[in-house]
């Protein structure tokens, strides 16, 4: 801690922080642009000019600017000095004298940064008569606007995109006065995390498209802290809705997951919620179609359904809360009740599990993931999987060229000299996946192969770390040098990091990447591992436990069972057809509940209408093991309702009175974390419903929240009384106290005159550090202090196919991979249509350029696409998108034959 | 005629005739006030608004008759109807023409004394019953107002009684043949005024409803016909001092060429105007002021009004 | 005591004084053209309307009876999809006008809008929009922002140079 005084006042801060940092810690108000806690400070700006004083003596004082200068002990600065107070005015007016007379009509009003410092330095008439400059703008993609006309030169969106994201295809443009922000010519831009230029950006050249479709202002939006459900990383979203549909996801700042940033998926993949393919009303199916029906009548038809409780299985969702699936599993019987994860995904969530939960290795977070020195990817490709983690990778390789910034005393956060120290030095990052990834421009070293050669490798790096670890046979030479200076690399990191996960479906990479972990542990190192989950509970599911969708499977095939009851669902991307066909053809009865239409409603004979993400309550279990709650945004309409209600409204039309307990979440919460040891800390995710601030609910709404009454007027010129939330503390409401709620109960970010997204500061214990009482959720999941298991041995010989045979693997997309996002347009519009991807040469050997069909045989199915040629993809593997064609036989990888069609 | 409906006849038009006059009150105050400030009050419903009487009582007879669920329920519904009941109880020994009374009673005076007094049982029992701040303030206010008023309008009226000899209020008016009492007793008929007003609780002396402090002070739970019943009885109170005025000090239905009920009305309804020019002229005192003067000031000079007229007497006696 | 009789006096006197009543509605008073009454939508000089759905009236507004919805035409140019106003809860305080920045909004010499039913208090962009510049003859934003909208590209606003060309700047 040092001692600075700031107009005369003197305040203990943190010692290596600039004076930016120190006095918003503080909570004062210091207007900046350059700056950003997460991209450092360049000094670029001059908006955050402070007079600084030598000692007690000096009255004179100079203009320092405060992000550049280090909170020394005993610095004396003075923010509200006339000359400094002056200068800042200055700077903002110049920063100004191009801005155009577009507020009415910019996406950012009402929560802009260069709004908020302009009221805040006190600039308010313009007086220079000069032409504005003006620019055309770029189309850059269906899910960021571009108005290049309202920037400031502030720099912060090309260092983000070009130094923090790693993006290439934007840049700055510039001679004399005129700086242009943007790519060399229209075209979408290609970072995954391109939507964080929306909250980067000061001011309103970098918007959310999807938001302009149904553009509504910050103060207008009822909000509600959420966690994102398009991977398994558990971002924290604020979602912001407006007559009754959602508008916006933005960034909840969570330190020690997602930061300040989100992966374009998670940021625009909500519109699904709006979507026309959403279920409205319970459905039956009669005379082959299916017709609506009232929740009444649909209760009764369950109530029959349901009269032989023994012969009815649940078959749970890995994208469902908690405590829907925990219902369904007291509806149906623990022994009845089936994750809905595919056989090998359970295998595989199983092994995951029992790995972190008998460690060494622990599971880090987002956080840790970026402070980690030396990594390691064993057959992920993080960027598509699980992207927010590819933004944190991206920064760990930072961190041992960081080291030398320390040697010489340069503060971390002064930003250029750091990166110039750094030049194109990068920590060690080891990538060994079939495909190329997009983490590849930072890698030390990449491995392509197939997944049984990939887990090899891991498992000779286990070996060259610690001896005593099996070793594969088999391998070259240049596969066992590269396993020598990977464990190398491991093995002289502080903080070394494994990232795998079940994407390839192969038990073999888990465990290699297991052994590594084990190995690193033997030799003295502090190993974490890092195990992505497909979806946003798959871990969840699987913590509540059950057999698999196979078990389900056979459990009607051997007639045990006849009725079915499917919640959050889609059978179909989870088996193929043949099976989920044969199932549901052998199965008398089928329930669904479900918030979207999928091919799996076709095939149900009752159909009731779920709640999503925006419209429930309920706890998800991220592939970290931190159990998160998410929040209703704003009640469902008409009979949609949480799944968990739906389950409870079937029990107590069955008979079952145990179910009247569950009036509203808290009860749920209660009887999950009392039913599932594992789940124990659950309710500890979120305060309870009873929590009250000062005394009151905590409101969604801003406190301008505007149009009460007259947003239902047409309907009725009486308002209704607004709904009430008995699930949690927070209310459908704009009444309440502005305090600071406790973290995992912040709607949304807004402190007096900071109306932007970087009122952050003002919720942060310490710029960039965690929330006031604690960043939001609970871990799970902390690797036991027992002795660690046993290396795993690995298979003597990778699998291999006959001949002519191609191992056809899964390659993930960011857009178009996902489920639920895949319904929104503007990720629908950058999906990929199928295809099938070869590397050139072995393309050129089959005789086949881009574009060319070739016909795909797979066990008795065979199917015709164009082929895309794929540089970065290893020999003999054939690439297929994962999730956007249907599943065939048991999955992949699998062999298959491939000719010219 | 057979004196039992002569009777009858008297007494239904003294029920009757004050009932429907200070119905009609409401029309004339409005009127009257507003002509003292430059305006022209209800002028919209019938010829000169007059209809806009019939109006408020339609208005007021289908308004919800609302009995808060905390008040103390038969006391709140008793206390509107006691104003009621004592006032037109006081009417019966009004003597409104030669013969035209329904009881001509040898204590009359003491009769109405006493009725006033019950009256303010009604203020008290409602502001009591209604169980809310504002009406308690009021009913306190009133029971005080009341109580210290009375003592010095009961000795006020003593000059009277002396002078005519009698309690019997047609003796008094007729003690009045040749001077009306007015001039022997004018300290007496002061002091009868003002006690009358805040017997009535009209403005200057309205502390018990006092809007601007007290919402509307010990009425302020009652709605509808309830609150309507409050109303008539303040109503029937000013017609009631009005008409008391007339038989003690300005002579009752005395008077030259006209017949005598004529008399009686028209300087009834002289009264009843200087009621409301009171209202709009002159503002409410503040509570203590109120107490003060009563105690310190109308008080004693009741007294000294007493004794002088006493002596008076005595040294006229031959 | 003799204030009291002086003051009785003088009030009395006011029934010979003039009414300062007026006989509406037989009787219309004037009212000037700043008055607050009835709320309307404008257009700009051009015809188009002026409102660009930025919201500031709706938040300004302190009872909250102003609702609408913001959308775009195909050229980008922003207008309110619906903007509905409930007369049964605006107060006509004026500061929706205080707040457009467009002159969309404004208030007009007009009260007399009782109705029956309430819900006829409703008004609809249909029922606001009228076919002129209201108070503000020649004002029109879309001259002044520098969004490009139809009819009007990048730099052709007042006070603007022309589009810096982005080839210029590349190396």
């Amino acid at each position: 801690m040092t001692k600075i005084f700031v107009d005369g006042k003197a305040y203990e801060v943190k010692a290596d922080q600039s004076l930016l940092q120190a006095c918003l810690s503080l909570g004062l108000n210091l207007p900046y642009f350059c700056w950003h806690p997460a991209l450092g400070s360049v000094g670029a700006c001059r908006q955050c000019a402070v007079k600084q004083f030598r000692d007690e003596k000096d009255t004179r004082g100079r203009l320092v600017m405060s992000c550049m200068t280090p909170a020394a002990d005993g610095t004396r600065i003075s923010i509200e000095d006339a000359e400094a107070a002056a200068f800042r005015k200055g700077i903002i007016e110049g920063l100004m004298l191009n801005h155009p007379h577009d507020c009415p009509v910019c996406d950012e009003g009402g929560e802009c940064h260069l709004q908020d410092m302009t009221v805040m330095t006190g600039h308010d008439y313009r007086r220079t008569r000069f032409p504005k400059r003006t620019f055309h703008n770029q189309y850059l993609g269906p899910l960021i606007n571009h108005e290049m006309n309202r920037c400031i030169q502030c720099y912060r969106c090309v260092r983000y995109y070009r130094e923090y994201a790693g993006g290439h295809d934007f840049d700055a443009f510039s001679s004399r006065s005129q700086v242009y922000f943007g790519r060399y010519q229209d075209g979408v831009l290609e970072n995954e995390f391109a939507g964080n230029l929306v909250e980067i950006c000061p001011t309103g050249v970098f918007t959310d498209k999807t938001l302009k479709r149904h553009y509504t202002r910050k103060w207008d939006l009822q909000f509600g802290p959420s966690v994102c459900v398009h991977c398994g990383l558990g971002c924290n979203i604020s979602a912001g809705e407006r007559y009754g549909t959602l508008r916006r996801i933005v960034n909840r700042y969570n330190g020690e997951v997602n930061g300040y940033f989100l992966c374009d998926r998670g940021r625009f993949g909500y519109e699904f919620v709006n979507s026309a393919e959403r279920l409205k009303q319970p459905l039956q199916r009669q005379d082959g179609k299916l017709q609506p029906i009232s929740k009444a009548r649909a209760l009764e038809a369950l109530a029959g359904l349901l009269a032989d409780p023994k012969k009815v299985i649940g078959i749970g969702s890995p994208r469902a809360s908690l405590e829907a699936n925990y219902a369904l599993r007291a509806l149906v019987g623990a022994d009845r009740f089936y994750t809905g994860l595919s056989a090998s995904a359970a295998r595989l969530t199983a092994v995951a599990l029992e790995m972190l939960r008998r460690g060494p290795a622990r599971t880090p977070s987002l956080g840790e993931i970026e402070r980690a020195d030396a990594v390691l990817i064993l057959g992920e490709d993080v960027t598509n999987v699980a992207p927010r983690m590819a933004l944190a990778l991206r920064q760990s390789v930072r961190q041992q060229p960081m080291r030398k910034a320390d040697q010489l005393k340069i503060p971390r956060w002064l930003d250029h000299p750091v990166r110039e120290l750094a030049q194109d030095q990068k920590g060690p990052l080891y990538i060994a996946t079939p495909a190329a990834t997009r983490l590849d421009d930072v890698a030390t070293e990449t491995y392509r192969a197939a997944p049984d050669k990939i887990a090899r490798l891991g498992y000779a790096v286990a070996h060259a770390l610690d001896a005593g670890a099996p070793d594969v046979a088999g391998l070259s030479e240049a596969e066992r040098s590269l396993a020598a200076r990977i464990a190398e690399a491991l093995k002289s990191a502080e903080r070394p990091l494994v990232v795998s996960g079940p994407s390839l479906n192969s038990e073999a990479i888990l465990q290699a990447a297991a052994n590594v972990a084990r190995a690193l542990s033997a030799a003295g190192r502090a190993p974490s591992l890092s195990l992505t989950a497909p979806e946003c509970n798959t871990l969840g599911v699987t913590m509540i436990g059950g057999g698999s969708l196979a078990d389900a499977f056979q459990a009607v095939k051997s007639g045990s069972a006849d009725t079915v009851i499917i919640l959050e669902n889609d059978l179909y991307r989870r088996a193929s057809a043949r099976a989920v066909d044969e199932f549901f053809s052998s199965a008398r009865h089928i329930v669904l509940l479900d918030s979207v239409t999928t091919p799996t409603v076709q095939k149900a004979e009752l159909v009731l209408p779920a709640a999503t993400f925006a419209e429930s309550d309920g706890t998800l279990v991220s592939s970290e093991g931190r159990a998160q709650r998410f929040f209703e945004v704003y009640p469902p309409v008409g009979e949609i309702q949480s799944s968990w209600r739906w389950l409870r409204d079937i029990m107590m039309a069955a008979g079952r009175r145990e179910a009247a307990a569950w009036q509203d979440l808290d009860a749920v919460v209660a009887s999950v974390s009392d039913g599932i040891p594992a789940l124990a800390a659950v309710a500890q995710a979120a305060p309870s419903a009873s929590f009250r601030l000062a005394g009151a609910k905590i409101p969604r709404e801003p406190h301008r929240y505007s149009g009460r009454t007259a947003m239902l007027a047409n309907i009725n010129v009486s308002e209704p009384k607004p709904p009430e939330d008995s699930d949690s503390s927070l209310a459908f409401s704009m009444e309440g106290v502005f305090a600071q709620p406790p973290a995992s109960l912040i709607p949304f970010f807004w402190s007096p005159g900071w109306n932007s997204i970087q009122s952050v500061n003002k919720f942060q214990e310490e710029i960039a550090g965690p929330l006031r009482g604690g960043d939001p959720g609970v871990r799970l999941l902390e690797p036991s202090a027992a002795e660690p298991r046993a290396y795993f041995t690995p298979a003597s010989e990778p699998t291999s196919g006959s001949a002519g045979e191609w191992l056809l693997v899964p390659l993930y997309h960011i857009f178009g991979s996902e489920e639920l996002s895949r319904l929104a347009p503007g990720i629908a519009e950058l999906s990929p249509q199928p295809y099938v991807a070869l590397n050139p040469e072995d393309a050129n050997a089959l005789g086949v350029q881009e574009e060319t069909s070739v016909t795909l045989s797979l066990e008795s199915v065979s199917r015709t696409l164009p082929v895309k040629l794929m540089p970065g993809l290893a020999r003999g593997l054939a690439g297929l998108p994962a999730g956007i064609l249907p599943i065939e036989g048991s999955g992949l990888p699998a062999w298959s034959r491939i000719s010219r069609a | 005629m057979n004196p039992i409906v002569k009777s009858l006849i008297i007494l239904f038009l003294v029920i009757f005739i004050p009932l429907n006059v200070a119905a009609g009150l409401i029309w004339l105050e409005r009127r009257l006030l507003a002509l003292w400030q430059d305006r022209y009050g209800p002028n919209r419903v019938g010829p000169f608004g007059l209809l806009q009487v019939l109006a408020d009582m339609i208005k007021i007879f289908f308004k919800e008759d609302w009995i808060p669920p905390f008040a103390d329920k038969p006391v709140f519904v008793i206390a509107p109807a006691v104003i009621m009941v004592t006032v037109l109880m006081s009417y019966t020994v009004v003597p409104w023409a030669p013969g035209a009374t329904v009881a001509d009673m040898n204590i009359g005076l003491l009769f109405f004394l006493a009725m006033s007094s019950l009256g303010v049982y009604s203020i008290v029992l409602a502001g009591w019953a209604s169980a809310s701040k504002y009406s308690l303030l009021g009913g306190l206010r009133a029971s005080a107002q009341m109580l210290s008023y009375e003592v010095f309008m009961g000795l006020s009226l003593m000059g009277t009684v002396l002078l005519a000899g009698s309690f019997r209020l047609s003796d008094i008016v007729a003690a009045q043949r040749h001077m009306w009492f007015v001039i022997p007793q004018f300290l007496g008929f002061i002091l009868f005024l003002i006690a009358g007003l805040a017997e009535t609780r009209r403005l200057p002396f309205d502390l018990p409803e006092a809007e601007s402090e007290l919402v509307a002070g010990f009425h302020s739970e009652y709605s509808g016909m309830k609150f309507g019943m409050f109303f008539v009885g303040e109503y029937l109170g000013v017609i009631l001092i009005s008409a008391m005025i007339t038989v003690l000090f300005f002579g009752g239905w005395q008077g030259p060429w006209l017949p005598p009920i004529v008399w009686f009305v028209v300087k009834t309804l002289f009264f009843i105007c200087l009621f409301i020019l009171l209202r709009a002229a002159l503002p409410r005192p503040r509570f203590d002021q109120l107490m003060s003067w009563g105690w310190k000031i109308m008080l004693p000079l009741a007294l000294l009004n007493l004794l002088v007229t006493g002596a008076v007497v005595l040294a006229a006696r031959p | 005591m003799l204030s009291i009789l002086r003051t009785l006096w003088n009030i009395f006197l006011h029934a010979f004084q003039r009414r300062e009543t007026v006989q509406y509605p037989e009787e219309k008073p004037y009212l000037p053209p700043r008055h607050k009454g009835r709320i309307i939508l404008t257009r700009d000089p051009d015809g188009g309307e002026r409102c660009v759905a930025c919201y500031l009236c709706a938040v300004a507004c302190p009872v909250a009876c102003i609702s609408l919805q913001a959308t775009e035409d195909e050229t980008g140019r922003r207008y309110p999809e619906f903007f509905r106003i409930n007369f049964s809860r605006c107060i006509f305080c004026g500061y929706c006008e205080e707040a457009c920045p467009t002159y969309a909004i404004q208030l007009t010499p007009d009260f007399e809008m009782a109705e029956y039913h309430r819900q006829n208090l409703v008004y609809e962009k249909e029922d606001l929009l009228m076919s002129g510049p209201g108070k503000r003859p020649g004002y029109n934003f879309w001259r002044v922002s520098g969004v490009k909208i139809g009819g009007k590209d990048k730099g052709e606003a007042e006070n603007e140079a022309p589009p810096v060309d982005l080839h210029s700047l590349l190396p």
